[in-house]
């Protein structure tokens, strides 16, 4: 396993959020994941890379917390994690998009983003009905930040566009707006790029980077595309068949014998 | 309101009155976080001193000169604003422009201070500063992306915005007191449809007794609304959205970003609006495309009421006689298109509407008025401080430009328009040879344009001058003249005619991705992008009948019968002011194109029927890339003309 000096120096400084030990994790026979250990520093981009069915989704399920796994630990921010419910893992700070667009097809942009902030709102339901004095407060409170999103995001001009009349690639910028309105400490990005046009993913790539570096995010990404992956992440992990076959720089991992025998296979 | 322009002879002497006059009244708005943000006349004076104030203190000197690059935004016009409270230039760059150009600009006016908009416009000019010895200091109103850039000049416009400095009030009078008529309000580039753009000084008595006039004659008011969206380092936007708003006290509206024009035209309902053709032409083709798509019924009624209202549409506006049942017609028209139309485009409210730059087809023209807006064509050049002709209202000739405006004489010598005025600039910046070639000894300018004025002294301008060439024949060409009528045509969107010195007239067309694009899929022909669109033997055909057309209309007209075209071809790629086709204007650069693509204008004229082209092109980043494509050259037949059937 690669791990150069210049690596360790970096971790070093960094504070870990979260440390996965020796994970395992099966569906019945199938192993989908056997043993992995992965550490993920503050404000880091990692990259999470591997074959089809390699288990980058499992992975990222148990990062997530909707998965718990069979053996081994997750300590997240010091603290061993159990089982949780789903809206506890948002509490915690964590939020993700999906591989598949799962937004609201029939509502705005504005709303799809603004129910990223449910967690966030305090009011109870009747002063939210009457939209009364603190709920209304809090509105605009909510609003404004939402608002910040859409700038941010560069989707003004279709603010109050139903996103089933949005192109894909929007689609994808709407959902990562709406990950984004939880204000979480980690963001996971189940393949961010996938079945986009060469601008669509620059222009991707630039909101990830943007996101990491002005809101001090932490992302971890799932990404085919290896251009995309070499090029953003601070660090990436390589699985095959479970098993964790690589962790290190962009440009270590490149080289690395076992990743291109994984991708390329082995004569 | 009518105002001593006379005492208020500089915009800081007009903006120190407005926060007097005009108190809390809207001076200019912009649309933050979806929230339109509105900035009083008095909140504007008072930024305007503290940002001179902060200018000075970094070294700002009456006469210096400060460059401004950016989308129109509040804090670029302050930035104009402050400059002028100290007797500063401001120098506005077109945003679009390469850092090259920006370079060229940068270099020429001599800038110490450049005020950018974002990171972008950050990011253009550091990749140019080393060829800038002289500039000192960047600052910027969005900070987004530039937290971490560390170089201690560059800094945020909010450091002295925010800044608790006190300024006195004795110091900021002393200042526009120091100011007068005849001292240099601003510094604008020509486009530069040839050679490099050269600056353009214009004095602040210039810009006022001009603007002054137009707002008397529009009577325009503190109640008008207008949308700042064309580039700030156009005279127009000078004129209309400072010189105009400051002596009328109207607000100034600065839209989200580009991508939501159209819904904050909408909100805002401007009543004063400008746009140059190709816009109008966009919005007309858009429209005429959408409503391919209703349905019958409303199809049905948006066909019969615009008939109805090109009957009768025009001389209501013009205040003519018109029939009882017309007027109902038209009334009814009203209730069911007309209002609803004009409410979609955002043109409700639209008092006065002016178009300028190119000639304007006289269909889309009169379609606008058809529906009750108060288009009107003016003819203008940045050395005129913008107005030389405007038309008036009820009098209003499409084919024109109308009559000369209060203050100006035109006359024609030799074919070319020339004009004398009190807008006529001072001279350009450090190129006295081009302002004696411009501006004779008796102060008459040369536009470089051809025209006529007609019986009702309406000037008509026909071509660039030194465009206008002679076929081998000896008959005239006018390129311009036929461009115009191929672009008319809403699948055209831009041609350029080849003719002089040749035995015949042949050209390059562009087509309109979206009218075409609508046109495909409505007939079954697939494409994948431009270049394979453009290269379709049915869309060849489709031009073919519009040229056609355009043939029969030449064929008709005496002297330009000759100048029909024989032969065009579809061009691959559109033209591009980032390749340098197209000025930042939008103006075609004739020579340019004739460079870059000579294979194929000789390939026009010496029998080919295809001909092969690599051209490269530079991508919105500064990369480039190649295209290339197999492009047709297709024959027509020519009209006869009546001479030679007489």
């Amino acid at each position: 396993m690669i791990k150069s000096q210049a690596m360790e120096k970096i971790n070093q400084k960094k504070h870990q959020v979260m440390r996965i030990q020796n994970v395992s994790l099966s569906f019945g026979g199938l192993k989908a994941l056997i043993d992995v250990s992965l550490e993920i520093y503050q404000k880091e981009i990692l990259a999470i890379i591997g074959p089809n069915g390699a288990g980058k989704s499992c992975m990222l399920n148990i990062i997530s917390g909707i998965y718990t796994p069979e053996e081994g630990t997750v300590i997240w921010k010091g603290k061993k994690r159990e089982k949780v419910a789903p809206h506890n893992i948002a509490k915690m700070g964590i939020a993700r998009t999906f591989q598949n667009i799962a937004l609201f097809t029939g509502m705005t942009v504005l709303d799809n983003i603004l129910t990223g902030r449910n967690l966030l709102m305090k009011r109870g339901l009747f002063y939210e009905a009457m939209f009364l004095g603190w709920a209304r407060d809090q509105e605009i409170q909510h609003r404004k930040k939402v608002e910040e999103i859409i700038d941010f995001l560069e989707i003004q001009a279709v603010r109050k566009v139903p996103v089933s009349r949005l192109p894909y690639g929007i689609q994808k910028r709407v959902e990562l707006g709406r990950a984004l309105a939880a204000e979480p400490e980690l963001l996971l990005l189940d393949e961010p790029m996938a079945g986009m046009n060469v601008e669509e993913k620059e222009d991707m790539c630039r909101f990830v980077l943007d996101v990491n570096e002005q809101f001090g995010t932490t992302i971890i990404l799932i990404e085919h595309d290896m251009g995309v992956v070499m090029d953003i992440s601070d660090r990436v992990a390589v699985l095959d068949y479970g098993r964790k076959i690589a962790d290190g720089l962009p440009k270590d991992v490149r080289t690395d014998q076992k990743v291109i025998d994984a991708y390329l296979g082995v004569g | 309101m009518s105002r001593n322009l006379e005492l208020l002879d500089t915009f800081s002497k007009i903006l120190r009155d407005n926060a007097a006059v005009f108190a809390n009244k809207a001076a200019i708005r912009e649309k933050e976080y979806g929230i339109w943000q509105t900035l009083s006349w008095n909140d504007f004076y008072n930024n305007a001193q503290i940002l001179a104030y902060g200018f000075k203190k970094n070294g700002v000197k009456r006469g210096d000169k400060v460059a401004i690059v950016g989308d129109n935004r509040p804090k670029l016009y302050l930035t104009i604003a402050a400059s002028q409270l100290l007797g500063a230039i401001p120098v506005p760059c077109y945003q679009d422009s390469a850092a090259d150009e920006i370079l060229y600009i940068l270099d020429h006016a001599e800038i110490k201070i450049v005020v950018v908009e974002n990171q972008e416009q950050v990011d253009k000019v550091l990749e140019v500063i080393d060829r800038l010895p002289k500039l000192n200091l960047i600052m910027y109103d969005d900070s987004r992306g530039l937290e971490n850039y560390d170089n201690k000049s560059i800094l945020p416009l909010s450091n002295i915005l925010d800044s608790k400095d006190e300024v006195s009030s004795s110091w900021v009078d002393e200042e526009i007191n120091k100011t007068s008529k005849n001292d240099i309000a601003i510094m604008l580039y020509t486009s530069g449809t040839t050679g490099r753009p050269k600056g353009v000084l214009l004095s602040y008595n210039n810009l006022i007794s001009v603007a002054g006039k137009a707002c008397e004659i529009e009577k325009f008011s503190v109640d008008d609304e207008v949308v700042a969206y064309l580039p700030m380092a156009w005279v127009g936007d000078n004129i209309f959205c400072v010189a105009q708003s400051y002596i009328a006290g109207f607000c100034v509206n600065c839209p989200e970003s580009r991508d939501t024009l159209a819904i904050d035209l909408r909100e805002i309902g401007p009543t004063y609006y400008f746009a140059p053709p190709m816009v109008w032409e966009a919005m007309l083709t858009q429209l005429m495309v959408r409503m391919q798509d209703a349905a019958r019924v409303k199809l049905w009624f948006f066909n019969y009421f615009m008939k109805v209202a090109k009957n009768w549409g025009n001389a209501i506006l013009d205040k003519k006689k018109v029939p009882i049942w017309g007027r109902l017609l038209y009334g009814l028209g009203y209730i069911f298109v007309y209002g609803p139309l004009k409410n979609n485009l955002g043109l409700t409210r639209v008092r006065i509407a002016y178009t300028a730059g190119e000639a304007m087809g006289p269909d889309t023209f009169l379609f606008y008025r058809s529906l009750g807006i108060n288009l009107k064509s003016l003819y203008g050049q940045t050395e005129a401080s913008v107005f030389v002709t405007l038309q008036n209202d009820g009098d209003v000739d499409p084919e024109t430009v109308g009559p000369a405006f209060p203050g100006v004489d035109i006359k024609i010598s030799d074919g070319e328009v020339l004009y004398k005025s009190s807008g006529v600039f001072k001279g350009y910046y450090k190129n006295d040879k081009a302002t004696k070639d411009t501006v004779d000894s008796k102060g008459w300018v040369s536009t470089g344009d051809a025209g006529v004025i007609d019986s009702k002294g309406h000037l008509k301008i026909i071509d660039r001058a030194k465009d206008v060439g002679k076929l081998t024949s000896g008959k005239i060409f006018s390129p311009k003249y036929i461009e115009n009528k191929l672009k008319f045509h809403g699948i055209i969107k831009e041609a350029v005619a080849f003719g002089n010195n040749k035995d015949f007239v042949t050209c390059f067309i562009n087509i309109d991705l979206q009218a075409v694009g609508s046109w495909a899929e409505r007939n079954n022909v697939a494409y994948s992008g431009y270049i394979d669109l453009a290269g379709q033997d049915e869309v060849y055909d489709l031009v073919e009948k519009a040229i056609y057309e355009v043939n029969r209309d030449l064929s008709k007209d005496g002297a330009l019968s000759a100048s029909q075209i024989k032969r065009f071809l579809i061009l691959h790629k559109e033209l591009d002011a980032d390749d340098g086709e197209l000025t930042r204007t939008n103006k075609v650069r004739r020579g340019t194109i004739s460079e870059r693509y000579g294979e194929l204008v000789d390939a026009m004229y010496n029998k080919s029927k295809t001909c092969h082209i690599t051209t490269e092109v530079v991508f919105e980043d500064g990369k480039k890339g190649d295209i290339s494509a197999d492009i047709n050259i297709r024959d027509l037949e020519v009209h006869f003309s009546k001479e030679k059937a007489a």
